[in-house]
């Protein structure tokens, strides 16, 4: 039977109304501020992880020296380049002598003409002895003559007092000798002090290592202190690392660590904590530590940069969370508890954290609390939720 | 007793919905810029209420970091947070910049990048997804508006930050999405240049020959080293102990500490009455517009429905139908028309506001006011109606 013609347009028109009706109830329930709040949640569960410690460091090299002059001068030759490997006591540099070599000819002369002395001073002394065993004779022959009464007293002590005078012209010559060796002696060590000065212009490798830098060509004037050329010990790279003072709790030497150099982003290599340093950087805030590498991969140079991540001791089993259920209210941190009636704040105290986003919780919960993980707005007592399984992409 | 404008509805309801969709998208377009203005004083709220901040601390005679750029030194919160009144503070630094997805290749998009401290006033309150940042550099955490997922790996500046979390309704007073990032790696951000730029620096202090001095080994190295690192933030994020008043802990830093201070309200005034202000102006202007539209819409409308009805019309004054009843009649067609206009527009304006690419807030006072305006629009432009429905002469039925 066919519906009169009016009850169908009654009936089309009826439609579009309801139809209308629907899609505003829709609007003002799901966008308006009746709407539900989206949220997820997660359950407490017990657990441990493996805390880990994040800094960046960069490579530096264990010793480094710097080769170098220590009187202001002119550098006269460089022996090596960057790159090359040294011995320890290679010559590597030498600066400009200046006079050097001229006063130690000098001083090779003085010694010729010291020598001399020494030998004129000697002969002298043959020369007063045998004077002296001439005068100690004639004295013999006129005490005797003297005594026989044949030689006047006074001519008799006139000779002896040429023996007495004899005699200490003897003691002169030998002091004459002995004062001529002794110049020589100094003539001697001052050649030596001359020869030390001399070496010290001759720059030698402290240690055994690789040249890392070239400061300063033949021909360039160099003050004291300033290195003419770097070596490193290339065997001795390691990590400084900084870690922020915050959140370095648990940082000490021996730990294990994984490296991440910035030039092989995509091979960690191992390595662990030889020192914490004792000073830290209260500017950045920072605590240093040393980290040394198990093997040292080809082509690191120093100064690049590493991600460095030290792995702590598991903890023991405690209620774990996700650290994005952690809020802030009036002070305190804590969660979103939910429960029949609604989300309510509990404070809680958290323990480590690790570096994946897990929390421990140490008080304020129970195992198998539910809690609310993310959320579409900031949360209140008591405001009406609506638990889903996910919430990212979603716009309201 | 007959309902005429029903009856004349039911007649004609083809002509009448589709006049109502019409009505309805141009209504649903006011309540949408209505509600961009609404969005961009909640953008600007919900850049104050995210900082989690009762005071902001920023260079002296400037408008705060968000109006005017300000730079500090980072130990100034030190000081800060030994003032009576202070619970917490923290550095933040804000950069607007743009950032890009997978290297300087990638697709990019326009961010503000905040440096913060983790736990402090500054870090993002609420998550979408997944995790807090746990490193203390190269993590990020962004805003879903910027379009990055979970993963992702976004270059700001010189470094590669992964994508840790998301958060939602993150943005800048100007609707920008924010980019969370530690705080050592947004300052050097905002401050270290590029390497070319780098090395010209080094040239420069290379050739001042005060710096470059031959008999003092290791200057230059020092004063090139200092010119590469950077301790300035933009602000200092301050909370008030509970019960302790935002101004009693402002004046005494403005005071003594030569800095400037400014309270939640002011820097609400700040941000809403002075950035945007010019906008505010602008979407005054369209709304009435708009109106004015909408009003000469509906009076054209129910004009031509009347005039196509000037027989009927005539006929039913013939028959003795008082003119109230006639007058009401158009009246209540203007009025159903301009209901149906307005729950079309709301629904649509609620479908397609999530698509802007800025917030758009549709506030149900806003609603309720539009609907009241839209009821006094009708009825004003239904007076022209009623006007020539009134002056027609009961003879034309007859065909005098």
């Amino acid at each position: 039977m066919k519906l009169p013609a009016h009850w169908t347009r009654h009936l089309g028109l009826g439609l579009l109304g309801v139809l209308l009706l629907a899609a505003l109830a829709y609007v003002v329930l799901r966008s308006g501020p009746l709407a539900p709040v989206r949220i997820t949640v997660t359950q407490a569960t017990e657990g441990s992880f493996a805390p880990a410690l994040f800094g960046i460091g960069t490579v530096e090299a264990r010793r480094a020296y710097l080769v170098g002059p220590t009187v202001a001068g002119r550098v006269r030759r460089v022996e090596v380049d960057v790159g090359d490997a040294v011995k320890a006591g290679q010559l590597l540099a030498e600066m400009d002598p200046v006079d050097l070599d001229e006063r130690m000819t000098a001083l090779d002369a003085s010694m010729a003409r010291a020598g001399s002395v020494v030998a004129a001073a000697q002969a002298q002394h043959k020369d007063a002895q045998a004077r002296r065993e001439l005068a100690a004779i004639t004295a013999r022959r006129y005490v005797d003559l003297g005594a026989q009464n044949f030689m006047s007293a006074g001519a008799v002590e006139a000779k002896l007092q040429e023996r007495t005078s004899a005699d200490s012209a003897v003691s002169a010559a030998e002091a004459n000798v002995a004062a001529a060796r002794q110049d020589l002696q100094r003539l001697a060590a001052e050649r030596a002090a001359l020869r030390q000065q001399r070496d010290n212009v001759r720059l030698l490798a402290p240690a055994d290592g690789v040249v890392v830098s070239r400061d300063a060509e033949a021909g360039s004037t160099v003050v004291a202190g300033q290195a003419v050329l770097r070596l490193i010990e290339p065997a001795s790279l390691w990590v400084r690392t900084r870690f922020d003072q915050g959140r370095s709790a648990g940082l000490g030497a021996g730990l294990p660590a994984s490296i991440v150099l910035r030039s092989s982003p995509a091979a960690p290599l191992t390595g662990k904590v030889a020192r914490v340093e004792a000073t830290s950087d209260s500017v950045t805030e920072e605590r240093v530590a040393l980290v040394s590498l198990d093997t040292l991969p080809a082509g690191i140079s120093t100064g690049e940069l590493a991600e460095v991540t030290l792995t702590l001791p598991a903890t023991p089993r405690t209620l774990l969370l996700p650290n994005a259920s952690l809020q802030r209210q009036a002070g305190q941190v804590g969660v979103w508890r939910v429960d029949a009636g609604g989300p309510s704040f509990v404070p809680v105290r958290i323990g480590q954290t690790s570096l994946d986003g897990r929390v421990q919780v140490l008080e304020g919960l129970k195992a198998g609390d539910q809690v609310v993980v993310y959320s579409e707005k900031a949360l209140d007592a008591g405001r009406r939720v609506k638990v889903v399984d996910a919430l990212a992409g979603h716009r309201p | 007793m007959i309902n005429l404008a029903g009856r004349d509805i039911l007649h004609s309801w083809g002509k009448f919905v589709l006049t109502g969709i019409g009505l309805g998208l141009l209504i649903g377009v006011t309540l949408t810029m209505a509600g961009v203005y609404r969005g961009m004083i909640d953008d600007a709220r919900a850049l104050l209420d995210n900082s989690g901040a009762d005071l902001w601390v920023v260079q002296q005679d400037t408008q705060g970091p968000y109006a005017e750029s300000s730079s500090l030194r980072d130990d100034v919160v030190r000081s800060v947070l030994g003032l009576p009144g202070v619970a917490r503070a923290a550095n933040v630094t804000y950069l607007t910049m743009q950032v890009h997805r997978g290297g300087t290749q990638g697709s990019e998009v326009r961010a503000m990048v905040v440096g913060f401290e983790p736990g402090q006033p500054g870090e993002p309150g609420y998550l979408v997804a997944g995790r807090h940042i746990t490193r203390s550099h190269y993590e990020a955490v962004v805003d879903i508006r910027t379009g990055f997922a979970l993963g992702d790996r976004i270059r700001i500046r010189r470094h590669d930050y992964d994508v840790v979390g998301l958060t939602q309704r993150m943005v800048s007073s100007g609707g920008d999405p924010m980019v969370f990032v530690p705080l050592k790696d947004a300052q050097e951000a905002q401050f270290l240049k590029d390497n070319d730029a780098i090395l010209n620096d080094r040239a420069r202090t290379a050739a001042n020959p005060a710096l470059n001095r031959p008999g003092v080994p290791g200057l230059l190295e020092a004063v090139q080293a200092t010119q590469a690192s950077n301790r300035n933030v933009n602000a200092v994020l301050v909370q008030v102990q509970a019960g302790a008043s935002a101004e009693s802990v402002a004046e005494p830093i403005r005071r003594w500490k030569h800095l400037e201070a400014y309270t939640r309200d002011q820097m609400e005034e700040i941000l809403v009455a002075k950035l945007i202000a010019t906008s505010a102006r602008q979407i005054a202007m369209f709304l009435i517009i708009l109106a004015i539209v909408s009003a000469a819409i509906v009076a054209f409308i129910i004009y031509t429905m009347t005039l196509g009805k000037i027989r009927e019309i005539a006929v039913l004054k013939l028959i003795g139908t008082r003119n109230v009843t006639i007058a009401w009649m158009i009246l209540q067609q203007a009025l159903g028309l301009g209901l149906i206009g307005f729950l079309i527009g709301k629904v649509s304006a609620s479908f397609w506001a999530p698509i802007f690419p800025k917030y758009v807030l549709l506030e149900s006072g806003d609603a309720w006011s539009g609907l009241a305006a839209v009821m006094i629009i009708c009825a004003l432009a239904s007076t022209l109606a009623i006007r020539a429905a009134l002056m027609v002469d009961p003879a034309a039925a007859i065909g005098g």
